[in-house]
């Protein structure tokens, strides 16, 4: 049976929230910014007037007032936009349970089961953009077809405030021209490689054989080839069904470019206690630790490495994470970002192979999940490594609860 | 445009609807809300922010009256 899926892609989000909360603004350009002092100064969201000046979205804050002097840039108050998306989220839950969140502000909702009470896909649509719009005061465009691929093009084809139905007798016309980059997960090394090959639209990839695609890009080019001819068919998520954790990981930009080993081990320890605090936290144990180096001129690698028994003690994280980055880096430039993963996960109650010499880690274990209980009482910073203390400016954030806004993958 | 928040003395009811019943001003008037005619969550495009919008006849005129997560203001 067909699927009705819509997917709910809120316009402008963060911007227009901000918007919301200052109508003196109304008419200006204006844009939601990252903290230029900790160099996470770029255009994070604008609203549609800074956009016809053609600022972008991830440019550096200077480069967007030169093409739009009068630019308002604001600071970003996620506390205010994760209650807008509860919000519109539960909007949403009234038409279908099913409700799988994108992000912070995009959302796809399979409604097939509920067309027999509120209408058809785009009827449903509608009344979700009204209702966004006269009670949160918000736009949204939607994207209404029969697999989340094509509801995630529709709801990027007119914005603001529109809605897009793309149904199996004419998405060749609408989709096939687009460049292939539109696809989701076409990047731009898939994009160049695909270019090699001729291949510049949907439709042509929609036309080429499974097989060719497959020798260029692996079992990539099989998935890419069914979103193409519409073939997606992965549900969308239940609410409130939790993908399955395939990692953990924190990674940071940091206040002052990275020059010595001893500021590398700084990060790695703030890093990597909050990777085992949230491991612990879902019962789970690491035994791959995975790191990520970006250098002042934003060159980037990652490397991994497999710890000795698996893992959930910051110890044992950062020290097989320091060991990596020594082996690794050789300092021809300083460093501006780095990040700590735990990889290849295992449940943290299975049954463990004892080492007859090196100390029992179950009392380390029992030391961090203690600290982890002082901390959930008397705050993030009431018990610290003695080492963090030596530059505060550089260890002063908790990438634990700062970030709530984790990206997530399409296949979980 | 703007928006001024005020004292309100409402009454909870035991089904958790809230009735508010008159609001202070700033300078210490009190004005009794004759009646709620419409009650919803909306946005004030004139004061800025989100709340549950009472839409309240006060002294014979009509007043939007909102309660943005326990804080009230009516817009200017």
């Amino acid at each position: 049976m067909a699927r009705t899926i819509l997917h709910i892609d809120l316009n402008n989000f963060y911007a227009s929230v901000e918007c919301l909360y200052r109508p003196e603004l109304r008419g200006l350009p204006v844009a939601v910014t990252g903290d230029a002092a900790a160099r996470h100064g770029i255009i994070l969201a604008k609203n549609n007037v800074a956009k016809g000046c053609g600022v972008k979205t991830g440019e550096v804050i200077w480069q967007a007032r030169q093409k739009c002097p009068g630019l308002v840039c604001l600071p970003p108050d996620f506390r205010k936009y994760l209650r807008f998306s509860r919000l519109a989220r539960a909007i949403y839950e009234e038409y279908t349970d099913q409700v799988e969140p994108f992000g912070i502000d995009e959302a796809w909702l399979d409604v097939t089961g509920s067309t027999r009470l509120f209408g058809d896909g785009p009827a449903i649509a509608d009344a979700i953009r009204r209702r966004l719009r006269e009670e949160l005061g918000v736009t949204a465009s939607v994207g209404v077809s029969f697999n989340k691929i094509f509801a995630k093009l529709g709801s990027d084809m007119k914005k603001p405030d529109a809605t897009t139905v793309i149904a199996a007798e004419n998405f060749r016309e609408l989709v096939w021209p687009l460049p292939v980059g539109e696809l989701l997960y076409v990047g731009r090394s898939t994009r160049s490689k695909l270019a090699n090959r001729a291949v510049y639209t949907v439709g042509d990839l929609a036309g080429r054989g499974v097989k060719a695609l497959r020798l260029l890009l692996g079992v990539w080019g099989e998935t890419l080839w069914h979103f193409a001819n519409g073939l997606d068919d992965s549900p969308v998520r239940r609410g409130g069904e939790e993908g399955f954790v395939r990692s953990v990981g924190n990674s940071t930009t940091t206040p002052r470019d990275l020059l010595t080993d001893e500021d590398v081990k700084l990060i790695v320890f703030v890093l990597a206690e909050s990777v085992a605090a949230r491991l612990r936290r879902h019962g789970l144990k690491c035994r791959t630790v995975a790191i990520h180096v970006r250098d002042a001129e934003l060159f980037t690698f990652e490397r991994q490495g497999g710890l000795a028994a698996p893992s959930c003690v910051s110890g044992d994280i950062a020290a097989r994470a320091m060991a990596l980055f020594r082996e690794h880096y050789r300092w021809e430039k300083p460093i501006r970002s780095l990040g700590v993963r735990g990889a290849d996960l295992v449940t943290a109650n299975g049954l463990t192979q004892l080492d007859l010499f090196a100390a029992d880690a179950a009392d380390r274990e029992a030391l961090e999940r203690t600290v982890d209980g002082l901390r959930r009482r008397f705050g993030p910073y009431s018990v610290q490594r003695c080492a963090l203390l030596q530059d505060r400016r550089l260890t002063g954030f908790n990438p634990k609860d700062d970030h709530v806004i984790h990206p997530i993958s399409f296949f979980r | 445009m703007g928006k001024t928040f005020v004292k309100v003395t409402a009454e909870h009811d035991e089904s958790g609807r809230i009735r508010p019943l008159s609001v202070t001003w700033t300078d210490g008037r009190r004005y009794g809300v004759d009646r709620v005619t419409d009650v919803r969550q909306a946005p004030s495009l004139k004061g800025g922010g989100l709340g549950v919008r009472y839409t309240c006849r006060i002294g014979g005129k009509e007043v939007y009256l909102f309660c943005d997560e326990g804080k009230w203001f009516v817009e200017r």
